[in-house]
Parts: structure tokens; sequence; C-alpha cells
């Protein structure tokens, strides 16, 4: 043997043995930055965590966190010329990822490690098939020849639960169903059996019964296979179901990290902390007011030596202006905090906000808006070979809203919610039905009952970035109406009253200077009400006004929603597809499915006792942010998809997806009928 | 697909119409009068008798609609007529200088687009480099200088460094193919710069527009080989944009050479309309422009199907 080879043969050696002891994943010091035309951006800062074999571990934080720039990092997939890594090791089985070549680094992607990213829409290439893009890594990192991988291709779809899988490799993506795709996306990250899988909020494009079956199944899969998983979310549920480790980031460092039991039920650190506790929860009995933490992450192109989160944190004092170290707790986890013990010792806690609770309207007066058997159906071109089809977005809908009430309406995407909402916002004209406004008739309104009508009835959208004008400042954007509509006589009545409608929603007045690209997510949608409010309204229909912003940021918004409708005696339509916000903010529910009503009821009977199977499935599905809760329960699945809006199926609209559907579910549509006093279902079966 | 094919050929009918009836009276209302430039246009002398009789027999004394009828009528029979000027079938007239315009425009398109494809992959690859600097301030140049100007400067070094001009007499290529390209290679290179101009530009941004794409992350993730992201997954939907742009350029190579043609002393298609549009020759003006008008709508309908075959999400006929 020569030197060499000796030579070799102990460096194998020392890396197996290295291998069993060391964790698979580990990440020292990492920093990453943005070298950009205004500065360089701090995107992560000192971040350091390990991931064992075959362990779940979830990186949560906010957007901007740092925690996709993390997974990229480790990748070494960041922007090529914009982004740096000056410091940090990155050492994964054994090797040193930040020191490979361009083509060692290609090997490891796709083979040792995958990533499966957010948006299954936009990460497959659209003009390759199906089949090419799974066979990809298998023929380039294994060396298949085509047969081999195309039988590989075939296997790894069933694996991921994709039916029929010798025709559907041959399609392509827009021929999938988001949930569809991003299976396929698992598949690909599985193809050559990795040995970490990077999943960077898997399931955040998703409704929530496929986002719990595709959690699932990656957990399965992972558990079968020992992958080690790393998951990035900022859906503390999705943590708490699937996570043996946690780590929080704020602010591109560490907050906290730790086993999930110890984050969740004994935070030691002041973000983490006010995290748990501004998530509206379905575990919990509602609150009177949601907690928050007050204020805006910090601008990261900033340098400071105080704690990053001193300026939104309660309990801050002097000692808070040098930034801490990681502080090993008395939970067995790491706190990036100077009060970490006092916390421990109970000594410190959050206050609960003040604030009534919800004000129910007395349901005897009458109901501001009354919809009546709205439909609505939009008829398809099916090209020019004219075989056309009429989807019914939106069938039968009836129901009340009462001054000052709020009557939520939850749905996955595709049920019809938004377009009850445009046919109630005049938008979109009904096929059929009747909607009444304050008495009148809608459809047979005169134009000035209508253009009354439509001051009245205000809408706050969901997408703040999209949703606000570039080119008007935010003062020319809220005072817009007030000129249109004669509310104000001149340009200085104008201004002021701009100027309350900011200090109403929280923004200072000096804001009407900016335009909306200078604005925060959470302060464009302060401005979206303000501008709604600027019409004095009686109704607003909130279109999934707050599902686009972060956690933090969305409870601020929900407790302004609450606070603006006491004051203002305003009636809210909340559409969202978020379980939890449209429990915390609603009085009634209504529960719909495939463009139909399932389920009518007060909040605290729907989200108490649901009746129909489909209602129950969501609440089912949604996971809840506690770890003990979330492991013990078994999930139960509704299993497929939604059905073709052009094929509905008969009967039922839910029978093919139902546990309890039986013949008579495939021929009758069942009526919505009072189960219960102020109760209603539309169920055969209960 | 064939059904959408027949459908787009059958739209074309009422397009072409509508061409027809623009080109054909808009030339009735322009003043000048064919007779009388042919007639009286040295200074001769003729009397109006001969006039009228000339116009009679060009059928220009008839009213306007019969005019147009009897066009349209002899259109739908594949009769183009005959040149008011030269007497002879508009179609040939047309034909001998159409063989020249065209492969002007295919050399020029092949030139380009070969061209254009490296250059704007290069830029966009290695952007902000002086790979990027070099593309674009050759495409710049490309898109400021008038290919005639640019014509004058290939004439002038040819003849400086070689003492060598290209042949006045236009040589078809099944007769010599090498005198056909070395007479044609120079104005085709001459409107193939703006061409490759336009075409780079596009596909470099186009190209880096894809590269941002989360497919194209995904491509890497997967530990593609990096010219295998940029040549399958990247080029591919980065030419899509490139096609619609190389077509209609194309067409406008057929039919728009008038200065470049005369500067290479070329008698395409270019040079056809200027001496047609200053004769008032009716007839060879409306073969023209319905000559041009179906090249547009075709090469747009070809666009329109290659599309589907490189993009799968547009199918026609589902």
């Amino acid at each position: 043997m020569s030197v060499v080879e000796a030579g070799e043969d102990l460096r194998g050696q020392a890396s197996t043995q290295r291998n069993a002891a060391a964790p698979l994943l580990e990440v020292d010091d990492l920093h990453t930055q943005f070298h950009t035309a205004r500065g360089i951006v701090r995107a992560v800062e000192g971040v350091s965590f390990t991931v064992d074999r075959g362990e779940v571990v979830a990186i949560v934080g906010e957007s901007g966190s740092g925690k996709s720039v993390t997974a990229l990092s480790i990748m070494r997939l960041l922007p090529r010329l914009t982004g740096k890594i000056p410091k940090g090791r990155v050492t994964f089985d054994g090797r040193s990822l930040l020191d490979l070549d361009d083509e060692q680094m290609r090997e490891i992607r796709g083979r040792d490690i995958s990533m499966i990213f957010q948006e299954p829409m936009t990460s497959l290439n659209p003009i390759l098939t199906i089949g090419l893009q799974i066979k990809e890594p298998l023929q380039i990192h294994l060396g298949m020849t085509d047969e081999e991988a195309q039988a590989r291709a075939v296997e790894l779809l069933q694996l991921v639960g994709i039916t029929d899988p010798e025709r559907r490799l041959d399609q392509y993506p827009h021929q999938f169903s988001g949930g569809m795709r991003q299976r396929v996306m698992i598949a690909i990250g599985l193809a050559c059996n990795p040995k970490l899988i990077i999943a960077d909020e898997p399931t955040t494009a998703l409704d929530v019964t496929i986002q719990a079956q595709i959690l699932e199944l990656m957990k399965n899969l992972s558990r079968k296979l020992n992958i080690a998983l790393i998951i990035i979310t900022h859906n503390l549920g999705v943590v708490a179901r699937y996570a043996d480790r946690v780590i929080v980031m704020y602010a591109a460092r560490v907050a906290e990290q730790g086993p999930s039991d110890a984050v969740f039920h004994r935070p030691r650190h002041p973000y983490s902390m006010g995290l748990l506790r501004s998530v509206p929860r379905l575990d919990r009995p509602r609150g009177s007011k949601l907690e928050t933490i007050e204020g805006l992450p910090p601008n990261l192109a900033d340098q400071t030596s105080a704690c990053r989160f001193a300026p939104r944190c309660p309990f801050r004092i002097a000692v808070c202006d040098q930034e801490p170290p990681l502080f090993k707790t008395d939970t067995g986890s790491l706190a990036r905090c100077h009060r970490h013990e006092e916390i421990a010792a109970g000594k410190i806690s959050w206050t609960a906000a003040g604030g009534a609770g919800l004000n129910f309207a007395a349901n005897t007066t009458a109901p501001v808006l009354s919809v009546k058997d709205l439909t609505k159906s939009f008829t398809v071109a099916g090209g020019l070979r004219s075989n056309r089809g009429v989807v019914r977005a939106v069938q039968d809908v009836s129901f009340d809203i009462y001054p000052g009430e709020t009557l939520g309406l939850v749905g996955e995407s595709g049920c019809g919610k938004t377009t009850v909402g445009r046919l109630i916002l005049r938008l979109e004209e009904p096929t059929g039905g009747e909607i009444h406004f304050e008495g009148v008739n809608l459809s047979t309104a005169s134009p000035a009952q209508l253009k009354a009508m439509r001051r009245k009835v205000q809408v706050i959208f969901q997408d703040p970035y999209s949703s606000l004008n570039p080119r008007m400042t935010v003062g020319q954007i809220i005072g817009e109406p007030l000129h249109v509509y004669k509310i104000v006589d001149d340009r200085k009545q104008a201004n002021e009253r701009v100027a309350s409608l900011l200090e109403n929603v929280g923004l200072r007045p000096e804001m009407a200077e900016r335009y909306p690209h200078q604005l925060s997510g959470g302060q464009r949608q302060r401005v979206g009400i303000a501008r709604a409010l600027a019409m004095e309204p009686s109704f607003i229909v909130c279109d999934e006004a707050v599902s686009a912003l972060d956690v933090s940021i969305q409870g601020q918004i929900i407790n302004l929603l609450e606070d603006l409708q006491r004051k203002f005696k305003l009636a809210y339509l909340f559409i969202a597809h978020d379980l939890a916000v449209v429990r915390h903010i609603s009085a009634r529910v209504v529960v719909m499915y495939f463009g139909r009503i399932m389920e009518v009821a007060d909040r605290d009977v729907i989200y108490g006792g649901a009746l129909h199977p489909y209602t129950k499935a969501l609440l089912d599905a949604a996971p809840v942010p506690d770890p003990t809760i979330e492991k013990e329960r078994e999930p139960r699945l509704i299993k497929g998809e939604l059905p073709s809006h052009l094929a509905p199926p008969p009967g039922c609209v839910f029978n093919t997806r139902c546990p309890l559907a039986s013949q008579e579910c495939r021929e009758i549509v069942p009526p919505l009928e009072e189960k219960r006093p102020g109760h209603f279902a539309a169920c055969i079966k209960v | 697909m064939l059904r959408y094919t027949i459908n787009r050929v059958l739209l074309m009918i009422p397009t072409l119409l509508g061409v027809a009836v623009l080109v054909f009276f808009m030339l009735r209302v322009v003043p000048g009068d064919i007779v009388e430039i042919k007639l009286r246009g040295d200074g001769g002398s003729v009397t109006q008798e001969t006039i009228d009789m000339e116009r009679k027999r060009l059928g220009l004394d008839r009213p306007l609609i019969v005019q147009f009828g009897t066009w349209m009528t002899d259109m739908a029979r594949l009769d183009f007529g005959k040149s008011m000027w030269t007497e002879r079938p508009v179609v040939t007239e047309i034909a001998g200088r159409l063989e020249l315009s065209l492969q002007v425009a295919i050399m020029a398109t092949v030139i380009a687009v070969l061209l254009a494809i490296p250059m704007g992959t290069l830029a966009a690859l290695y952007r902000g480099t002086w790979i990027d600097y070099t593309v674009r301030l050759l495409t710049i140049g490309g898109l400021s200088i008038p290919s005639f100007w640019f014509g004058m400067l290939i004439m002038l070094t040819l003849l400086s460094l070689f003492n060598w001009l290209p042949p006045i007499t236009f040589t078809p290529i099944y007769v010599d193919p090498w005198a056909n390209l070395t007479q044609l290679i120079w104005p085709a290179m001459a409107v193939g710069y703006r061409y490759c101009a336009v075409v780079a530009r596009m596909i470099r941004s186009s190209l880096l527009e894809v590269m941002n794409e989360d497919y194209i992350r995904t491509a890497r993730a997967k530990g593609v080989y990096e010219k295998l992201v940029v040549s399958r997954h990247a080029l591919r939907n980065a030419l899509l944009p490139a096609i619609t742009v190389i077509g209609l350029e194309f067409t406008f190579l057929i039919g728009g050479l008038v200065v470049t043609e005369q500067v290479f002393n070329l008698n395409g298609i270019g040079q056809l309309f200027v001496q047609s549009i200053s004769r008032n020759d009716f007839t060879l003006i409306q073969g023209m422009v319905m000559l041009i008008a179906a090249f547009y709508v075709f090469v747009n309908l070809a666009i329109d199907l290659l599309y589907a075959v490189f993009d799968p999400r547009i199918r026609y006929n589902s």
C-alpha cells in the first residue's frame, strides 16, 4: 500500500467516524449579505445551527427575517452578482460546502441536498414535460439510462400520490393543479434519495386541506427514508405539528432555538413569546383582543450594536443597547435575550392588552345587507372549438349582515367566496338572486340609489402591494374619493380629513406625502383601510384583508379593524381562508365549498360543534401552534382535491371527498337546513 | 391545431379584402395620372383625344366601383392584371424582383439570427461585464446606424481594400451560386446588422428575465449542469418573444429595402415599388401591396403556430 493510499484510507476512516457522531448539517456563524445599489443589506448575521440525520427542523420568522436566505446560502443559490457570504462555515456530511468549487457543489445539489420551493405554480419549467423534469436529476446524478429514469419517475409519482403516473409524465405543468405540482416538486426532491431536503414555505400557496396532505406526505417520507428535513415557514401551526426542533429568526439573526416543546410552551425570548401570542388560535378560547408586537422589523441595511428586537420589545432595559449573545436557557434552548432568566422565573410576561370584547350587534334591527339566493355563473369559451361550459361560481347563497356585525366567510380557493364579495360590491352582475342593501334592492335600484350605495359599501383588498396606485401619494389615494363624492368643499378640508383618517388607522399625518413603495406591507394595508373609511361607509367587504401580512402585523391590523368597527358602527363581511383569523374577528361564520354554503352558525357554535363534514375537515386540517396537541392528534385527512368546475359532481358538491358520502349524496343536492336554532348546514347525514 | 389553422386562413380573406379596398381607393385619391405621365411626361404634346383613348384602353374611364369590381373578380381568378406602364403581367414583373428580395431577406435573417442568439445569450449571462457592454454597444450601433449608410461603408471598404465591387447585374443562385452569393452577401449584411441588433437585444432582455424565474432556481437546485440550465431551461423560454420580432423583421425586409437596394444597385421589390409609385402604375402597386400584405398575414400565422409548437401552454383547440 502506497503512502498516498494509506493516507486516503485514514481520511476515509476518519470521515466515517465523524459522520457517525457529527450532525448531518452544521451551519456555523453564517453571514450573508446583498450588495445592492442602496448599500449592503445584511440578510443573515451569525446564524448557527445543526441538523441531525432524519431530524425535522423548522426555521420560523417573518418576511425579511433571513430564513429563506439561510437556505439559499446553504445551497449556494444566492444571486451571483449581489449575494455574498463573507463569513461562516457550512459543513454537510463532513464536507465544507462554502469551500467547494461550483462543479462539486452542483454534484451535491439535487443529489444529497434537495430543495422544495414555495410557489408550485412557477417553480416548474412551463415548456418541459413533468417527466423530463423528474428524470433530469436521475440522469445527471445517477447516470441512469432513459428507461431506468422513466421507471424511477413512475415510482416517484406513485410515492407522492399521483395516480396514472405513466400518462402524467408526458404532461406539462399547466395541466396539474397547485397541490399536484407541489407533489411533483417533492418527487423531484426525492429523486436521488437525498440526505437532506430543505422545504421553503412548501405549503404557503396551498389550501389548508391540501397543505395537510402535502405536509403529512413529506413527514412520512422523511421518516420512511430517514431524510432530514428543514421546513422554512411563517406558520407556527405547521411548525408545531411537524418539527422536532425550532429556530426562530428575527432580523437576520437567531432569536431563539431549541426543541419545539420548549420553544412553544416555555419561550425564553420576548419575540417568540410575542409571536405565539399574536396569532389567533383555534385551540384556545377567543381573547378579547389580539396581543400584538407593536412597531415594524428593522431595516437590514442599517447597522446597530443594540439588540435587534429592542425597539419593539416591551421589556427593554438599559442593557438592551448591547446585542446579547445566545444564552443557554433553563429549557435547554438558546435565546438571544439578556433577560432570559427573568423570563424563566416568570418575572416578566406579556400583559394582556386592554380593550373590550366584540360588540355583538342586537339582531333585532334590520340587516344592513341581505343576500338571497345569489347565483353567479360564468360562461367559459373553449377556444375556437365551441365547447363552451358554464361555471357556477356561486349558487344559491343567502345570508344577512346586521349593523356593527362581522360575518366571516371561509372556504378554500375556488369556493366562490371572492365572487360573493364582488357581487355585493357590484363589480359583477349576479346571474340570479337578490341583494338588498339598507332595504334597497340593488337590481332594481335607481342610478342615484346605486351611487349612494357605492359610497356606503367599501372594500379592503388582499394585496396591499398592488391595490394602491404607485404614482399617487398616500394623501391623494385617500383624498380621491373625498373629491369624487364631494364630501369636502376644498383642498384644505380634504387635507384635514386625510390627516384625521390617517390618525384613525394609526399612521402619522406626514405619511400623506409618501408614495406606496415607501411603506411597509402593514402600513399599506392601513392606507387601504383609511381609503375605505374616507367614504364614511356602513359596510366594508374585507377580502383576505390580512392574509398577505406577517403574523405580528396581521394582529395589529385585526385589532385596528375591530377598533374601527366599534368606533364607526361598521359591518364587515370578512372573507378569508384562515380559520383562526375568521374565528377571532367574526360573530357569525359562513362556510363555503364549491360555490355553495355548507354551514352557517354563530362563531362559537361552528368552532365548537361543527356539523358539516367539510367544516370538520377544514378545522381538522388546520394545524394549531401547540406541539403537544399536534403530536397527539391523528390528522384525519380529507382525500382528493376540488372537483373541476366544468364537470361539477352531481348531488352534494362535497360527495367526492366526503367520508360520509353515500349513494344518496350523489343524487340529492342537500338543502341548507336549520339543524339547530340558528345553526344551518347543507348535509343530509347530520 | 388543424382546425385553428383553417380558421386563421379563412380569417385572412377579410383582412386582405380590407387591404385591397384601402389601397385601391387611396391610390385613386392621390393626384397624378399614369396616362398623363406616360404620354406627356417628357414634355411631348399629345391631344386630349389620344389621352382619352389611352385612358379608355386601360379602363380608367369606367366608374371606380366598376374598376374595383373588375380588379376583385380578376384577383379571385388569380389574375393580377398587367402593369399599366410596361404592359407585362404584374406577376412577371414582381416575380423577377421577388426572387432577389426574398433571397436577401432570407440571408439577412440567417446572418442576424445566427449572430443574435449567441450575442444576446452571452450578454445576458455575463451581464455587467465587458462582454455585455460590447454587445450592447454593437447593438445600439445597429439600431442607430441606417442600413444604407452601413451598406455604403461596406462598399467603400470593398473598394479600397480589395479594389472590388459587387457586379451590377443580378445572377440568380441557380445560374452561378458563387457569383450570386458574393453579390448578395453584402446587402444581406448591411440590413442584417440592424436586424441582428433588434433580435439580440430582445434575446438579452428576455433571457435576463427568464434567468430570474423560479424554475431556473429549481433547475439549479436539482444540480443540473449550468450549460443545460441555460440551453434547455432558460433559452427555450427566452426565444419565444424573439420569434415574433424575427418574423416581423423578415416581412419588413421583403418590401422595405428601398434605399439599401439603391446603394447596392439591386433590382428588388423596393426599387420596383418606387418606380411604380412614381409612374402611378396602379395595377402594379396594387399587386405589390397585396403581396406584401399576404406575406405579413402568413408570417403572423406562422409565428402563432410556432408559438404553439414551442409553448405547450398555448393550445389552439382545447
